[in-house]
This record gives C-alpha cells, structure tokens and sequence, in this order.
C-alpha cells in the first residue's frame, strides 16, 4: 500500500528539482497564511459577502487586475530565470526540460493569465464609468467570467507543482504538442487552463459589446462615446470572432490527445498544419484583443494630459475598427517558411503591411493632440511618453518582418522575439500601466506615490531598451528562438549578457510597484475632489472611489467631453442644476454561483487531465446544476430606496442636503 | 539583383550604411547582413530598403514627437500657442493618410516582386547542374543525404561552390525549420511533406546551420557544419567519404530517429529510397503537401 501511495505522489507530483521545492514550500506557508489570517480577523464571512459572490463591475476589475499583477509576477520570475540561463554560454542552470517547461508558461501567462484579465479588470473598472452606466449589461455572466479565468489561471499554474508544465511552446503546435511525443499531463493543463478561462473570455466580450452598444447614458451618441469605451468595442467584436476558434481548435487537439482522434496527426489523414492556421487565426487577433484597449487608454490619457481635446476623433474611430477587422486578414504571417507558395505569401505580406496605415494615423492623432497643448508630465503621461517611441520602433521592425522573403531570415530569430516584445510590452503593458496609474484614484481614492512612479517608470524603460535592442542584433546573429543555451563559438554572449542586465533592471522596477503601492497606502494622500487630473469624462464628475451605484442620477451628455465642457461651463457661471435624486436605483443581487460553478468547471478539467472521470463526471453535473439553478432563481435584483441614495451621496460628498 | 532605376537610389543607400557597418565590424557577427550566397544577398538588400522605404516615415515622426513634447510642455512664461479646442484639421489629416498610404504601396510593389523572384521552390539560374541534398530533421540531429553522390552525413554538409544547390527538406520528428542564415532564409521541415529550398554559396569558407523551430529537448543541438569548397575539394571529400566510413542500414536509420544528440557521422551509402520512404511514411494514402511523386512530376515538366 505504501509503495503504491510513493509511486502515486512521485509521479502526481512534480520532483526533483530543487526549485519546485522551494516553491511548493511557499505555495503551502502562503496558503497557510491566508487561511491563518482570515480565520483569526475572522474576515471569511467579509471575503464572501463582499468580493467572492459580488457582481459589481468594480470590485470585479479590481479582482482581475489584482490577478493579473500576481501573474505577471509568476511570468516575470519566469523571464527572469531564461534570461539568467541565457546570460553566458554553456550554463546549466535550467536543464532543458525545465527550460521549455519555462519559456512555455511565461507565454502563455503573460497573453492570456496577464495581459487579458489586466485588460478585462480595466474594461470593468472603467467602460460603465465612462458611458454614465450603473453596471454592466449582464452582472451575473461577468462574475462568472471572472471566476472562469480564475479557475483556467489557477488549473494552468498548478501544473507546474502538480503533474508538470507543458513544454511545447506557447501554441502548442503539432505534431511536437500530441500524446506521441508528449505524453505526459502539461499539455492536458494546457488545454483545460486556456479552455476554461477561454470562455470567460469570450463572455466578457459579448458583455461589454452589449454594455456599450446598450448602456449608454442619454444623449451619449456613438460619435460622443470617449475613446477608451471605442477601442474596448473594436477589441470586443475581435473577441467574439476569434475565441470560438480558440475553443474549437483546443477541443480537437484534446480529442486527439484523449480520444486518439488524427485531426492533426498526419498517420490518421490529419495535417498539423490545419492546427497552426487555425490557432493563428485565433492568434493573430489576439494581439490585436489586447493592444486596442491600451490605445484607447493612450488617447484618454493625452487629451488628458495636453488638456486639449483628442485630435482627429473620426479617424481615430475608422483606424481602430479597421485594424480590428484587418487583425483577422494576416495569419499565415507567421508562417511565411511553410512552403506556402508566392501568391499566399504575397497577399498574407500585403494584408499585414496595410495594417501600419491605421496605426501610423493614430500615432499623428496623438501627436496633434499634444500639438499647442499645456503638456504635464504626471506617471499616466509619463507612461504614454514612454510608449510612443517603443511602439515606433516596434512598429517599424513589424514592416520589416512583414516583408516575405525577408521574414525568410527573421523568422523564428532573435529578431522576432525583439519586435513582439517591443510591441506588447510597449504597447499593451505601458498601456496598460498608463491606465492603472490613471484610474487608480478613480478606484481607490487616493494618489499612488508620483516620485517612486517615476523610479519605476525610468526602471522599466531603461531596462527594457537595454533588454531588447541587443535581441534585435541576436537575431541578425543567427541566434534562434527557444534555444536552452549556445556555445562560445558564436560570438552572442556579450548581446545576450547585456539583454539579461536589461531584464534585470525590468524585475527591479516592478519591485518599485510594489512598493510605491504600499508607500502609497501607508501615507495615504486622499483625493477628495474625485477629479484629480483634471479629467475630461464621465468618470471624474462622481466621487472616488465611486459608490456601488455609480452615478446617483443618470449625466445628460451633449458633447464628446462631457466633464470637461460641464467645468467650463461652471468657469463661466452657467452651471447646471444638479438634478434631485427622485427614482430607487435598480441593482443586481449578489450571487455565489458564479464561484462555485467555475470550482465545478476546474474539477471537470482537473478530472480529464488526469483521466479521473469519477472527477470530471460529477464536475459536469455540478455545472449543469448550477446553471440550472440560476435559471430559476427570480430573486436577482433589488431597488436602492431614494433616501439610501440621498444619504450615502451625501456621506461621500461630504454635504448635507 | 538588377534594380529598376527608382531603386538604384535606395540600393546605393543601402550599401553605404553596409559599408559603415562593416567598417565597425558589426557585420562580422550579425552575419545575417554578411551574405555568402545570391539569395541572402537579395535578402539582405531588401532589408535594407525596407527599412530605408520606413524611416522615411519614422524618423521624421520621432524628431516631430521630441519637438512636440518639449515645446509644448507646461511651463511658467512660456509663448507657445494653446489651443484647446482645435480637434481636426482635414488637410492635416490627409497628409498623414497619405503618406503611409503612399509608403506601404512601394513597398508592397518591392514585396510582391520578391516573394515572387525569391520563391524558394524555383530553381537558380546557373550554368551549373544543382546538387540535391536530402535533408532530414530527426531527433535531434540532421541527416543529409546525397542521392546523386549516393552519401549520407549527419549534422555536417559539404558543398562546391557557385553550384545552385537543391534542397530537399522533410522531418521524421516533430516540425523543424531548416536554417542556414549566410546562405538563404529557413524553410520550415515536416514529416508528410518534403519542401524545396535553393540556395547558392558564392565563396568558399564555413558557415553554420541550425534547427529554428523548437522539437524538444535537444533542440539546442541541432547545429550543423556547412563547409564551401571547390569543386575538386568537394569531389574527393565524396570519394573520401565513400571510401572510408560505413554504409547507413535501414537498421542503422531506425537507431538514429531515436531521440538523442549526435556528434558528425558520415556514411559512405544508404538504402535506395529512405527519404522517399521517410516522406510517406505518414501520409501513404493521404498526401497534404507535395508528394514525392508530384516533386518528381515538376521536375520533368522544368
């Protein structure tokens, strides 16, 4: 019995490496801790009531963002330790498989455990502000994307304790990604990880579409709707057409996988190559999903900042539509070396080249933005100063790459990796700081620290250029992709040296996040006027951090700057009249639902990773049970009566009435 | 490559920043910029007009961004105008349609003009007849067979010089790319298929090749040897060869595609049709890529 329960441990468990220990000791003294404080504050029954059942947006954003954060953690440690095995020739500080193990997960995480939840925490916290909305369109379905993504997070980042990591690169091409030639769990988490938050995902979408095309306040026309609000409605509608590709395309690699189904496998009549169309064609607009919220954010921030209004507001609008609609036009751009043939490459070469048009114009829209502006330069600014150049640049060696017969010597280089991380971490992530620092006393009411901001931000960029520019001659080198290590003969030790420097500096600047988080709450500076930056939206005319109804009366909106156009008419005196609070306000109830549906769906994709069906069975019947349940539950929403409404307004504002 | 005479501009250019290049030493190492054959010349040409044709855009741009924010940031007495409600400009926006639009078009022109002239499945023009090396990516080495000279290497090729060589490319393993960069640019390797790829050495010297697409793991040690020499010098490294190493069995082959790194090997023969066999081996009655068949089809018709 004993013997068979080490065979079970040693083969459930991943063992071996020093470092896993290390880690699975944290994983259980962290969980410990937590259960060991909210036991002893007695908070569980605060956790329940107030965030893991709630249904409002904003806690919800907050939730995502505060994940998104410890994931770029766990994805930066992982950067970390390839640039640190990368930093000399001939190291083994990794053993390969670790090392694949690595690069693997910090792709994923970082796409999809990172960027996409940071976004959808900022598409929450903002886009119901921004339009004058009490919520979203669908409170309940958005609590349950959120624990969708939460449960994929967590099954995905328990592999790497439990069972293994998968190792077969972030897309998990064929045949390298089939039971053949990997046969063990990490592929299996892989798949249920992304499949499970991969349908949160494509709820958010639709929700925020609905939100935005439904919830407006009066008045607020399209072409009056501010930016952020647009590009989360081009980012959306790329969402609701590529994510069923996603899921169709991992629900076939799982049946090869599990039911020994050939659709990729060419000994069944499959093509591997089906696999990899298909996953860019999710793929592609991806990148897309997660860069054109961060240029809303961008355009927010810069009419801001130049307190000027955004210049060229249409063209803003087409650029961004176009490039949502052109993101699904150039797949097979990555890969041009597939033997494809000239007039495949020809068109994917020309349809990926159209795409610098629209995102050219954006950049002169912002520049003209600034143009005979007042700029500021406070970290939101500071951030979108940063970016513009990077993404430049990035942009540049985009066109360059898109160029067929050229990619021909780029591909699957140094000189790629250079140009997407260029791109995603000037664009998404400085985008998407840019907008947390924004929003920030939006949320919590108070300033993050402007001084160690700035630390972090030079940190960041310092580190960054120092990290990436050398990959770009790494690539003119010779020097491929995914490569453990290399030997001294090739001459990439000094480039690959200075580039692990670089990502050092980067890990050192998220430290300063940390910690200007936690200088800012221990010498909290309150805003009180709930309109720090001198805004120009809908979200700066309420108090922060904004009562769980939003807006105690709903803004009539004529103009594109409503905020703005509203203070200046104060300056000159005619203000309008605050309107009385006459009507209860209709809210969603909170639900538990949501999180213990999501638990369900972790079991089920626990149970066929491991082939457990006595696990993933039950987990099925959970989910259905659940949504059964919900679809006869009246007892949804309550009404906010108008005295609630006078007081609470009153209590923040700070006013009696 | 013969340009038009809008191009002869931009190639001049071109040279000179490789001139500049080379003058520091740079292009030593990044030896992407320092082409040993007529097809990484030619892409290498044209990522240098590339990025000529968009730095025509970018440069001016960045200069613009610097001007911008420096004048016009808030400051005690400054003179600069301030004008916060100015939003649109249709003759501004025109001009920056325009000149992206006007970019993109020359350069898509330049792009499809080479993706087709640089095609890798067509033959160079040369008065020499093409060698065909098989190669096979395997796990986690390479194996290259001459059909022509009947021998086999592992992780090593030898070629003449100035003779356009035909590459044969397929994968008994997970999909690989094949990359020799002094040479050409990759062209991806998997099993079911076999893809072509010419490439030419103009000069005589050694260069390396690799594997650019993750198998597994020994990827990392999939480097092979490309020696350039003269034809004699070719000619009796052959007959070395044929004299003095073992012949590959189908027996021996089974043992190599077992997962393990290996150093170089040369075979002095191996069984008549392994590559055609290892290319259909996945596909025998359902061939997605070319077939042998087909390859051998297109080869009469040239």
């Amino acid at each position: 019995m004993w013997e068979r329960v080490k065979t079970f441990a040693s083969e459930f468990f991943v063992t071996g490496d020093p470092m896993i220990y290390g880690a699975d000791a944290s994983i259980v003294i962290t969980m410990i801790g937590i259960v060991f404080g909210l036991t002893y504050f007695n908070k569980w029954g605060w956790l329940w009531r107030e965030w893991l059942t709630t249904v409002d947006h904003k806690k919800i954003g907050i939730m995502y963002i505060l994940a998104a954060f410890l994931m770029l953690f766990r994805g930066g440690v992982d950067a970390l330790l390839m640039r640190a095995q990368l930093a000399a020739p001939e190291l083994s500080l990794l053993a390969p498989d670790h090392y694949n193990q690595i690069f693997t997960t910090h792709g994923v995480i970082m796409i999809l455990f990172m960027a996409m939840p940071f976004m959808f925490g900022l598409f929450n916290v903002m886009v119901p502000l921004q339009i004058g909305a009490r919520d979203v369109a669908y409170p309940f379905l958005n609590a349950l994307s959120f624990w969708l993504f939460f449960s994929g997070a967590m099954l995905f980042n328990l592999s790497f304790v439990i069972g293994g990591s998968p190792d077969a690169g972030w897309l998990a091409y064929p045949p390298y990604s089939g039971i053949m030639h990997n046969p063990g769990v990490g592929q299996d988490f892989y798949i249920w990880g992304i499949q499970i938050s991969g349908i949160g995902s494509l709820m958010t979408g639709i929700n925020f579409i609905v939100t935005i095309l439904k919830m407006r306040a009066p008045g607020m026309k399209l072409m009056k709707m501010p930016m952020f609000p647009w590009s989360v409605l081009s980012s959306c509608i790329a969402i609701i057409f590529s994510f069923p590709i996603l899921t169709a395309t991992l629900a076939l690699l799982f049946l090869d996988r599990y039911a020994g189904a050939h659709f990729f496998t060419l000994d069944g009549g499959g093509n591997p190559m089906m696999y990899i169309n298909l996953i860019w064609m999710w793929g592609h607009p991806e990148v897309y999903i997660i860069v054109l919220p961060a240029f809303g954010i961008f355009s927010e921030i810069v009419s801001t900042f130049a307190k000027k209004k955004l210049f060229g507001y249409k063209s803003m609008v087409y650029a961004m539509m176009i490039i949502s609609i052109l993101s699904f036009l150039v797949w097979a751009h990555h890969f041009f070396t597939m033997g494809s043939g000239a007039d495949v490459n020809a068109f994917f070469a020309l349809t990926t080249m159209l795409i610098a048009i629209p995102t050219g114009v954006k950049v002169f829209n912002w520049l003209f933005t600034m143009f005979r502006g007042k700029i500021t330069f406070e970290t939101p600014m500071l951030w979108t100063m940063g970016f513009i150049p990077c993404f430049i640049v990035g942009g540049l060696t985009g066109v360059l790459l898109s160029v067929a017969p050229a990619d021909f010597q780029f591909h699957n280089s140094y000189f790629l990796i250079a140009h997407f991380h260029q791109v995603i971490i000037g664009g998404v992530v400085f985008g998407y700081f840019a907008g947390l620092y924004y929003w920030w006393p939006k949320l919590f009411g108070f300033k993050l620290n402007e001084r160690i901001g700035k630390w972090a931000f030079w940190f960041w960029n310092i580190g960054f250029y120092l990290c990436f520019m050398p990959q770009y001659a790494l690539g003119l080198m010779g020097m491929t992709r995914r490569v453990v290590t290399y030997g001294w003969d090739k001459g990439w030790w000094e480039m690959n040296l200075v580039s692990t420097i670089g990502a050092g500096l980067m890990g050192i600047a998220f430290l300063f996040q940390v910690w200007q988080i936690v200088y800012s709450v221990k010498h909290l500076q309150k805003d009180e006027t709930g309109d720090p930056w001198n805004g120009r939206t809908l979200e700066w005319s309420i108090p922060s951090p904004a009562p769980h109804y939003n807006f105690a009366t709903l803004p009539q909106v004529t103009s594109q700057d409503e905020w703005w156009e509203e203070k200046q008419r104060r300056l000159q005196g005619i203000a309008t009249p605050a309107t009385k609070i006459t009507e209860p306000i209709h809210m969603p109830k909170n639900s538990g639902i949501p999180i213990i549906m999501s638990m369900f769906w972790f079991f089920t994709g626990f149970g066929f990773i491991f082939d457990w069906l006595w696990l993933a069975i039950p987990g099925l019947v959970g989910v259905v049970v659940c949504m059964l349940i919900h679809s006869f539950n009246y007892d949804t929403d309550y009404y906010i009566p108008v005295e609630e409404i006078k007081h609470t307004e009153a209590a923040i504002r700070g006013v009696t009435s | 490559m013969k340009l038009p005479k809008a191009r002869r501009w931009f190639a001049s250019v071109a040279m000179l920043l490789i001139l500049l290049l080379t003058a520091t030493g740079c292009t030593e190492k990044m030896i992407v910029l320092n082409p040993k054959g007529p097809i990484a010349e030619q892409q290498r040409d044209l990522m240098f007009i590339s990025l000529l044709l968009t730095c025509v855009v970018i440069v001016p741009v960045l200069i613009l961004f610097a001007v911008i924010v420096w004048r016009y940031r808030d400051r005690k007495g400054r003179t600069s105008k301030y004008t916060p409600n100015w939003e649109h400009s249709t003759k501004l926006e025109v001009i920056w349609w325009g000149i992206p639009i006007i970019i993109i078009t020359i350069l898509a022109v330049i792009t499809v003009q080479s993706t087709y002239a640089l095609e890798p499945s067509k033959p160079l023009a040369s008065k020499e007849k093409p060698i065909t090396i098989q190669v096979t990516s395997l796990d986690w080495k390479w194996l290259f067979q001459y059909p022509e000279q009947g021998i086999a290497t592992i992780n090593y090729i030898q070629i003449p010089e100035d003779v356009p060589i035909r590459f044969e490319i397929t994968a008994d393993s997970p999909m690989n790319s094949f990359w020799i960069p002094q040479l050409g640019g990759q062209m991806y390797a998997m099993s079911g298929m076999a893809m072509t790829l010419h490439l030419q050495a103009d000069e005589q010297g050694d260069f390396w090749g690799s594997g650019a697409n993750f198998t597994g793991k020994y990827f990392a040690k999939m480097y092979f040897d490309v020696k350039s020499t003269s034809k004699e010098a070719f000619n009796t490294w052959v007959s070395d060869v044929k004299a003095s190493s073992p012949a590959l069995t189908l027996d021996g082959y089974k043992k190599l595609t077992e997962p393990a790194a290996s150093e170089v090997r040369t075979f002095s023969g191996f069984p008549e049709g392994l590559f055609e066999m290892t290319v259909t081996k996945y596909a025998s009655s359902h061939n997605h890529g070319l077939s042998w068949k087909d390859i051998q089809k297109i080869d009469k018709q040239e």
